[in-house]
């Protein structure tokens, strides 16, 4: 996202300093600016504190919260939560998707019901899961599960199938066997795409896993927001949206990460990113 | 169209497989109510308006808060691709706002609109926004150089150049931007609904539930289901029949 600022190599080193210090400060100048509206407006009387919580009320909470270990229990079980989920999906989710690109009757039972049940909002199903599994972690889980394996299913069977044919061919000449082929020609082949679609599934774990909670109460940072809510405490509210925020910010920066890691091999990784 | 039934055949055993369960009574009732069921509590609900009165307002919401987040999205999108001061106020902005998972908002929406319309049209807009203004910032952003240019050298002027260069050359990352946000609706939408509202498909879901009508809360969860996918499918047709000029 970041523009980069274009490179002159004659330039005097204290002016390069100048000008890195100058870009870093206009990164962060908006985000300074908004808090600091934020403050000001929480300040100014026109919004009760309802309405609006200062930001230092906010981090005061977020404060006492981490001192009492609320924090730390809410975000555990949220984290545990979309980390399981996530798990289930990446694998699960290559799983199908690699019988759906080998086995013509995988292909046949899977398809439709991907094609037809990617683009519905499955979160309509979660009072049904509750129905059948109750309130608790298997149901939340699930939720989660059937919210995000289609994106990795999806990426899974496009990726196999763009694989080149030549690499397999002359890998199958070499003599190498089905599972040579598999998990050294096509998976890492396939491997960037699939990355793709698991970056598409880890925010929809979180983004599911704060609904199921919100939904289903008990702890969790979801179920701590809507209690702060049911007593209409708003400062509770704000603490728990910054929690989440900082929880998702790092989440997708870490898989961006891993990503790199992962594909250090692939041209790509020359690339200049967006995420 | 006997290729079509055998593809979606898989989705006919499924149901079927669904009403034999519940027939012969595999599981309990209550937990999966017969397809057949489901069916007549659905035309029940259609017969006595319940479901066209809160899908109506379900569908109003929707449509509101896409609409905003497409207009205000789009803009803030190109204007970041095109003024590089807009760019440099936003970007980090966009960058801390888009990883936030926006289901977060829904208490917040709340507290500052209560629990009608506006709180939701709100979490729609500012769930859906920020899709389509990275779709939008990509695509202006790639917008071809050449015929930048070339627009220039012949004379345009700077909002002409946007509105005829720029913006037709953004618009396959703008729109796939938007189906992304379609989708994103149809989730926000149905999760603040079942968790604080008054009306619409969530609610409804959610009081049925509660009442322990559970083949008319099928009913309305596979309505919403379906919507969602149905209004997915017109969106790419639409796209492919606009922009048949770029294929």
């Amino acid at each position: 996202m970041a523009h980069v600022a274009p490179a002159e190599t004659d330039e005097a080193p204290v002016l390069r300093l100048a000008r890195t210090l100058l870009w870093g400060f206009a990164r962060i100048f908006s985000v300074v600016l908004l808090l600091v509206v934020w403050e000001a407006l929480s300040r100014s009387g026109k919004f009760t504190p309802y309405q609006l919580p200062a930001p230092s009320a906010v981090l005061e909470r977020i404060w006492s919260d981490g001192v009492s270990g609320d924090l730390a229990i809410n975000t555990a079980l949220t984290l545990y939560r979309a980390l399981v989920s996530f798990a289930i999906c990446a694998v699960g989710g290559v799983l199908i998707g690699m019988a759906m690109t080998r086995s013509k009757i995988a292909n046949w039972f899977f398809d439709p019901i991907i094609s037809v049940g990617f683009p519905m909002p499955k979160i309509a199903f979660l009072p049904v899961v509750i129905l059948w599994l109750g309130v608790y972690d298997v149901s939340k889980i699930t939720i989660i599960v059937i919210d995000a394996i289609f994106p990795v299913i999806a990426a899974t069977v496009i990726a196999i199938q763009n694989v080149e044919r030549e690499f397999i061919w002359s890998a199958r000449n070499m003599g190498a066997t089905n599972r040579e082929v598999l998990t050294q020609i096509v998976l890492p082949a396939a491997m960037p795409q699939i990355m793709t679609g698991l970056q598409v599934a880890l925010p929809l774990t979180l983004i599911v896993a704060v609904v199921a909670e919100m939904l289903m109460g008990g702890y969790g940072l979801g179920g701590a927001m809507m209690t702060a809510s049911r007593f209409a405490n708003s400062t509770g509210v704000f603490a728990g949206i910054v929690e989440i925020a900082v929880i998702g910010y790092v989440m997708v920066k870490a898989m961006a990460m891993v990503r790199r890691r992962l594909l250090i091999w692939h041209q790509e990784a020359n690339d200049p990113t967006t995420a | 169209m006997t290729k079509a039934l055998i593809r979606y055949s898989p989705l006919l055993i499924l149901a079927i497989a669904w009403e034999l369960t519940a027939r012969l009574e595999l599981v309990s009732t209550t937990a999966l109510p017969p397809l057949s069921d489901v069916i007549a509590a659905w035309i029940d609900m259609i017969k006595d308006g319940e479901l066209i009165t809160n899908g109506a307002s379900s569908l109003y919401r929707a449509f509101a808060g896409l609409a905003l987040a497409i207009l205000i999205g789009g803009a803030l999108g190109i204007g970041m691709a095109w003024w590089k001061p807009v760019n440099v106020l936003l970007a980090p902005i966009v960058e801390i706002f888009y990883p936030l998972p926006k289901s977060a908002l829904i208490p917040v929406t709340v507290i500052w609109l209560g629990f009608g319309d506006g709180s939701k049209i709100l979490l729609i807009f500012l769930g859906c926004m920020l899709p389509v203004t990275i779709g939008a910032f990509n695509g202006a952003r790639a917008s071809e150089q050449v015929l930048v240019w070339s627009a220039r050298s012949m004379g345009a002027s700077k909002m002409r150049m946007l509105w005829d260069v720029v913006l037709p050359s953004a618009m396959p990352e703008l729109l796939n931007g938007v189906r992304t946000a379609l989708a994103l609706s149809f989730i926000l939408l149905v999760s603040s609904e079942l968790i604080v509202a008054q009306k619409g498909f969530g609610y409804l879901i959610g009081s049925l539930g509660a009442n322990g009508s559970y083949d008319a809360m099928y009913a309305v969860v596979l309505t919403v289901a379906f919507l969602g996918f149905a209004a997915d499918r017109l969106y790419l047709l639409i796209t492919r029949w606009t922009f048949a000029w770029r294929m």
